[in-house]
């Protein structure tokens, strides 16, 4: 019983917490408020654009963080060189999909910022891989190049909605409205047949990747290749896949782009990937990758229920000494059990054993 | 086991001889009794009869791991799923009708009654048109006969239930059929035996073409 005292989800902070600071992530503290601009100017970038606002004594207009990586590119360095590895495990604030009340998250991740090149991306692949592990052995990371979706797609066709409606197409693994929508904006049977060649892709990594050859070329398909082959030596290779229909806001994210699912939970619960765009937003020259685990989400995953709440219920009366009732619970916890003492039997309270110390009490 | 919610009636009837052909039979299905879960555990499969309009919950929340929903709803709720396949049935169209003698010459604000009223406000909206939505949950017919709306937005099928309440297609605004929905996690840990099936039944749509 007292073996369940840590919650799955605060063990599972613990485990990322050793995780990252072993690959050199350092923790990253900040403010639970924000001033709302920042957020009102990257509405798109947050996944609700409702945000607990508030005045503080000086009158500015604060918010309760409803998203973490918004406050560290804006807190942290832009300096060329320098390379600048955070992780958190902060409380967000924002509207629940399904009741449309404020709700607060718990969420961990991590952020890389700085002169990114392939091996950073690797390492937090294999990172988000490892932390999806460390939840539990069936999961899966399926990651994406929107690089190389938006090159096949522009070149089908630049005009931005166009390219907005078949993101939204492949996020869905649509090919039916994607047919529909290549034939609405004349777009030419040779480039549909690429563009569609995104939904209809599975297999291997390797086998994704001959398929890709064939309809793209160039600096993508290499660094493609490249993450592919390092991820080949990594303990997670199996379990990470290409898949297009992983998408994001072009206005904010590039490149490498990916999401992790864990059997047992309904959606997605972790989600990350390379956002330059977002940095160029605002006004930083370098790059950078991060990603974020939703840990609310892992209420989902049905773990063992505790028929007790407490392994021993103690009842004592007026005519038991306080110091007896005080031997009894050493004698009872220091067997490893729990214990709760009480006067009364408490309605609710699920108990393994009573052990009543009342004038003429049983034991049972 | 592979969770598959239909749409209770005759849609969920045609849609489940689909997966019988393709292999995922439940014989206890077209059994005559209440049940609303039906079970073939050498095929390791699971059916569950509910509420057109509540498939694409049971899919988004994993309660069931692909389903058949119609195209309204998929536009109504915008369920985060994957949508594989138009399975080229249940066929109709989400449009705009009124009374036959009514004309919208946009100098009021348009009263419009609906179930839809997410499609209903996107269509008005690209079109730059005020509207006034009431949100009704069942016979919206009634709305333009007794004044209290202009037009309605809803499904038309046949057009026979407007015809005989005197109101008739103003404008057609998309085309509905029935669409084969996964859950986006299931997806990735059963897609062996969701193919299994989108291969079985878009070979059975290109024969029926």
């Amino acid at each position: 019983m007292i073996d369940n005292v840590i919650k799955f989800e605060e063990n599972t902070i613990f485990k990322l917490r050793y995780l990252y600071r072993k690959h050199g992530y350092l923790p990253y503290q900040m403010s639970k408020f924000e001033e709302y601009e920042l957020y009102a100017r990257n509405k798109d970038f947050l996944v609700s654009d409702r945000v607990i606002t508030f005045n503080d004594t000086n009158g500015k207009l604060m918010a309760l963080k409803p998203d973490v990586t918004l406050s560290i590119i804006k807190n942290g360095e832009d300096v060329r060189g320098v390379k600048q590895k955070v992780f958190y495990d902060e409380n967000v604030y924002r509207v629940s999909e399904s009741t449309q009340h404020f709700k607060e998250i718990l969420q961990t991740g991590l952020e890389c910022i700085g002169d990114i090149d392939v091996y950073d991306i690797y390492e937090t692949i294999t990172l988000a891989a490892e932390s999806l592990s460390n939840i539990s052995d069936r999961f899966r990371l399926s990651v994406s190049n929107l690089d190389l979706v938006y090159s096949v797609v522009s070149n089908a066709c630049p005009d931005t909605e166009f390219i907005r409606k078949v993101t939204a197409c492949l996020a869905q693994k649509n090919a039916h409205d994607l047919k529909n929508l290549c034939g609405a904006y004349g777009v030419r049977e040779e480039d549909y047949r690429k563009i569609s060649r995104f939904v209809s892709l599975n297999g291997t990594r390797s086998e994704i990747l001959s398929e890709i050859r064939e309809i793209a070329a160039g600096e993508t398909v290499g660094l493609m290749e490249e993450l592919s082959a390092l991820l080949d030596a990594s303990a997670f290779s199996d379990q990470i896949t290409f898949d297009f229909s992983v998408t994001g806001d072009l206005n904010y994210y590039n490149g490498f782009v990916f999401n992790g699912f864990i059997d047992g939970i309904c959606c997605g619960v972790l989600a990350g990937g390379q956002y330059n765009n977002m940095m160029r937003k605002m006004n930083r020259s370098s790059g950078a990758v991060g990603f974020a685990l939703y840990l609310d989400r892992l209420e989902d995953l049905k773990h063992e229920t505790v028929p007790y709440d407490v392994d021993c219920l103690l009842l004592y009366g007026e005519d038991v000494r306080a110091a007896d009732v005080a031997k009894k619970v050493k004698e009872l916890t220091g067997a490893g059990k729990s214990v709760s003492a009480q006067k009364d039997i408490p309605p609710k309270l699920r108990y393994r054993e009573l052990v009543d110390l009342r004038k003429g009490g049983v034991q049972k | 086991m592979l969770n598959v919610a239909l749409p209770k009636g005759r849609l969920g009837e045609k849609v489940y001889e689909m997966f019988e052909k393709a292999g995922f039979e439940c014989p206890s299905i077209k059994e005559t009794n209440r049940k609303l879960i039906f079970e073939n555990e050498e095929k390791q499969v699971r059916y569950f009869l509910v509420k057109p309009s509540d498939v694409s919950i049971y899919v988004e929340r994993g309660a069931a791991d692909i389903g058949v929903v119609g195209k309204d709803i998929l536009l109504e709720y915008s369920p985060n799923v994957y949508e594989l396949l138009d399975l080229n049935i249940g066929k109709c169209r989400m449009a705009v009708a009124g009374k036959q003698d009514f004309y919208d010459d946009g100098t009021k604000v348009l009263k419009v009654a609906t179930k839809f009223v997410n499609i209903a406000s996107s269509y008005y909206e690209k079109r730059g048109r005020d509207i006034d939505i009431i949100k009704l949950n069942g016979s919206i017919e009634l709305a333009p006969i007794l004044g209290l709306s202009d037009v309605i937005v809803d499904i038309v099928e046949t057009g026979t239930t407007l015809k005989e309440n005197n109101l008739e297609v103003k404008e057609t605004i998309l085309p509905i059929s029935a669409r084969l929905i996964a859950n986006k996690a299931s997806f990735q840990f059963k897609e062996e035996k969701i193919k299994q099936i989108f291969d079985s039944i878009k070979e059975q749509i290109k024969t029926d073409d």
